[in-house]
């Protein structure tokens, strides 16, 4: 079967806005992260569709999604390190109750 | 190497003779807590090492073998160049510079090491040692520099070391006053001196003395052309620079009627006046006149050389009057140096520029030892220096009682000491030029033997009367002070060996200096050093005993009146007050020139301060307050105008916008990340959407 580029691309720009819906509507930190997360595996799939498509003779993109991901994996480590942090001090993960940015 | 390369060479070289002196005295005054062993160490042994070098000189110059003229080797360097005017700087090595730094070195080189003791319990002894050190540097220089920029420069440095070391008591008033005296009226003679060197540059273009360079001649070398050109008062250039240079010479020598501050300049530690204004400064301005000395002779006929003579002479025998009359120990000193100075310059007006120099040398071995001697009996007596409270001293300090004569006898001109061959030859000289000065140089020598001797009776013979005011009280203590310490303190005591040292010493070349100038055997050793082409004086036996005559009546005399019959009380009166009545007491006052000054210049110039303060209070003021006020009116009519209104208006309301701006906008940072990310999300909508549709 022979699946066309725009529905690799529609899924791609789906998965991104429901993990950008996420990141900027809920409150939980944890939540906020899990919808990051979602955004940057929209953004390999995109780049995987791509390279399929147009430079499939050549294994550079399998590189870049591999580093993509380990990237993806710990920037995770070190933003659920720094939930934990945020809930020792505030007792809390609910990200509206962390003001002390406040101008 | 030919000896007139080693010269050259030596000249070049010279500046190692003030340097380690400096480098004394900077050391000293950067380091931030130095110990006496450490000041006094540096400033001994830099005053040595030029010593050793100014001694090389001085044997380089002797070694000249057979020779007619002055051998004069020079070295000159550009000190620095505006356009294409270049200012040289240089050293000379001839024997008038070598015979001088010896001298300066040598002596200095003793006194230091007296001044160890003399000072020994003062609080400031470091302060002390680095004013010594920066005077024997700046002295030396003068000594040693082949321009007149650098000797005035250096002329001016001893001066402010003179000011220094005089005020060095400065909390006492009296050495304030005297340090401020001494500076003020040598300033008066150095705006001659100042002007005579304008004068000379203006005349001739350089300020070096000699360059031994046809094309660039100095200014000592083109005197025979400076003696044909006009100056000012009817003389010719030479004489006018001349006479202007005196004037400086006048302030720093102490001449008649500058002379004012040298008996006050007593002030300062005994060392320092004895160095300072005894046997070094004092004589720079003898010594500039012979330096300077073909501009005076340059014209023959003119009447510089006899103002010279005259002033010299006066002051010779001015001073020797006051000296007569004075009770405190320093202060006969004093004025018995202006007087000796007054012979060197009568000297040097008598057209003998040897007898003048040869005199300033063994003066001021003999001098120094003198002032060194009373500074000795003034530790010994703890700080006594009223003659009429000592007395006896021969008993308790033997040693300085024995140099201390030697220095009287050699500056009383007794028979073959150092004083009798200078001072006989000045007379001389004076004598063939002269006859009225010659007399009056021959009272002042006498006048010199009789001050002398009246000071070593009063101070070394007959009774000890330094306790008389405290003897009740010390008989009173006696009873109840087990050691007895009250009863020594107030005796009289021998002082240390590093002071009685350097008047031993210099003791032995106040005796035996004066046969390197006797005329007796194969002529004078020391006129053909200095000055071979100078004629020499035509001996006069008349002069010779005339001039033995006189030292030893003044002898006799003086031990006729004070010797005989000995104060018995501090409070017995001078036999000479009575035998002179109230002349003694005008002599004690010193002819009253301080008072007259007071009268005359002091009350003028404080009169003319009134006026002056008047006329810029009531008229300059006035100005001055009249234009303050229109412009401040002015400035009203601004202030309220322009500036409250629109300047500080329009600044303040900008202000405020920019506040309130700032206050609406930190709003916007609430501190949610999530709110900050939205706006981020829509600005990339934003321009997804710009991007898409154009």
């Amino acid at each position: 079967m022979n699946i066309p580029l725009s529905d690799y691309l529609m899924l791609s720009a789906f998965l991104f806005a429901i993990g950008l819906c996420g990141a900027l509507s809920r409150k939980n930190a944890i939540i906020v992260l899990i919808g990051i997360e979602i955004m940057f595996n929209a953004g390999i799939l995109n780049l995987m569709a791509f390279w399929h498509y147009k430079y499939f003779a050549t294994p550079t993109a399998y590189v870049f999604a591999i580093f993509a991901i380990s990237i993806a994996a710990a920037e995770s480590a070190v933003g659920l390190a720094l939930v934990i942090a945020v809930y020792r001090f505030y007792k809390s993960v609910t990200l509206d109750e962390m003001t002390s940015l406040k101008g | 190497m030919g000896h007139t390369e080693y010269l050259q060479q030596l000249a070049q070289q010279q500046w190692l003779i003030p340097i380690f002196p400096l480098a004394a005295a900077a050391i000293q005054s950067l380091l931030k807590r130095p110990t006496r062993k450490l000041s006094a160490a540096l400033t001994i042994i830099a005053m040595g090492l030029s010593c050793v070098f100014a001694l090389r000189a001085f044997f380089a110059t002797i070694d000249g073998g057979e020779h007619h003229e002055v051998e004069r080797a020079v070295f000159n360097f550009t000190w620095f160049k505006f356009g294409t005017t270049s200012l040289d700087i240089g050293f000379v090595l001839d024997p008038l510079t070598a015979g001088m730094a010896a001298m300066v070195a040598f002596v200095g080189f003793w006194i230091f090491v007296n001044a160890t003791g003399y000072m020994a319990e003062d609080e400031n002894f470091t302060r002390f040692f680095c004013f010594l050190s920066l005077f024997a540097a700046s002295m030396l220089a003068l000594v040693i520099s082949n321009n007149l920029l650098l000797l005035y420069i250096c002329w001016e440095l001893v001066g402010l070391c003179s000011y220094l070391l005089i005020g060095f008591w400065y909390f006492k008033p009296s050495a304030a006053a005297a340090m401020k005296k001494a500076f003020i009226t040598t300033r008066i003679g150095d705006v001659g001196f100042f002007l005579g060197i304008l004068m000379l540059y203006w005349k001739t273009g350089t300020l070096n003395l000699y360059t031994h360079d046809a094309l660039h001649p100095g200014a000592l070398e083109q005197v025979s052309a400076l003696a044909l050109r006009n100056g000012w008062w009817g003389l010719s250039a030479a004489s006018t620079i001349a006479f202007l240079l005196f004037i400086g010479a006048m302030g720093k020598s102490a001449q008649f009627p500058l002379h004012v501050w040298l008996p006050d300049a007593m002030e300062g530690p005994t060392p320092v006046s004895a160095l300072i204004h005894a046997a070094t400064m004092v004589a720079a301005g003898v010594f500039m006149v012979g330096r300077m000395y073909p501009l005076f002779t340059a014209e023959p006929g003119s009447w510089v050389l006899d103002f010279v003579m005259w002033i010299g002479c006066i002051t010779a025998v001015f001073s020797a009057t006051i000296a007569v009359a004075q009770f405190d120990i320093k202060r006969v000193l004093a004025y018995s140096t202006c007087s000796q100075l007054g012979f060197m310059v009568m000297a040097l007006g008598a057209g003998s520029l040897v007898a003048g120099q040869f005199h300033l040398l063994t003066h001021a071995f003999f001098k120094a030892l003198l002032f060194l001697g009373s500074g000795c009996v003034i530790i010994g007596t703890h700080h006594e220096q009223d003659m009429r409270k000592m007395g006896g001293l021969r008993k308790y300090m033997p040693i300085t009682f024995v140099c201390y004569v030697i220095g009287m006898l050699a500056l009383s001109g007794f028979p073959l000491t150092a004083g009798f061959f200078s001072k006989d030859e000045i007379l001389l000289a004076t004598f063939h030029r002269n006859k009225l000065a010659w007399s009056l140089g021959t009272f002042a020598a006498f006048l010199t033997a009789f001050y002398m001797t009246r000071q070593i009776f009063m101070v070394f013979f007959g009774r000890w009367r330094g306790g008389d005011g405290d003897r009740e009280r010390s008989q009173d203590d006696k009873g109840h002070d087990d050691q007895g310490h009250d009863h020594e303190h107030h005796e009289p005591h021998e002082v240390s060996w590093n002071m009685w040292l350097p008047i031993a010493v210099l003791s032995v070349f106040a005796l035996f200096m004066g046969w390197v100038g006797t005329p007796w055997y194969g002529g004078n050793v020391f006129h053909h050093y200095l000055a071979p082409e100078e004629v020499a004086s035509e001996h006069s036996d008349m002069v010779l005993w005339l001039s033995i005559g006189v030292g030893l009546l003044g002898i006799l005399l003086g031990w006729l009146t004070y010797g005989r019959k000995t104060m018995e009380h501090a409070t017995d009166k001078d036999p000479l007050s009575a035998a002179l009545g109230s002349l003694f007491t005008f002599l004690n006052r010193k002819w009253y020139i301080d008072e007259l000054y007071d009268v005359t210049i002091i009350r003028f110039t404080t009169t003319c301060g009134v006026f002056f303060r008047l006329v810029d209070k009531l008229v300059v003021d006035g100005i001055l307050h009249a234009i303050a006020w229109t412009a401040w009116g002015i400035s009203q009519v601004f202030r309220w105008l322009g500036d409250e209104f629109i300047i500080n208006g329009g600044f303040d309301a900008g202000c405020e916008g920019v506040q309130l701006g700032g206050e609406e906008l930190s709003k916007l940072e609430n501190g949610r990340v999530q709110n900050y990310f939205r706006v981020l999300s829509l600005g990339a909508a934003i321009l997804l959407l710009i991007y898409f549709f154009t």
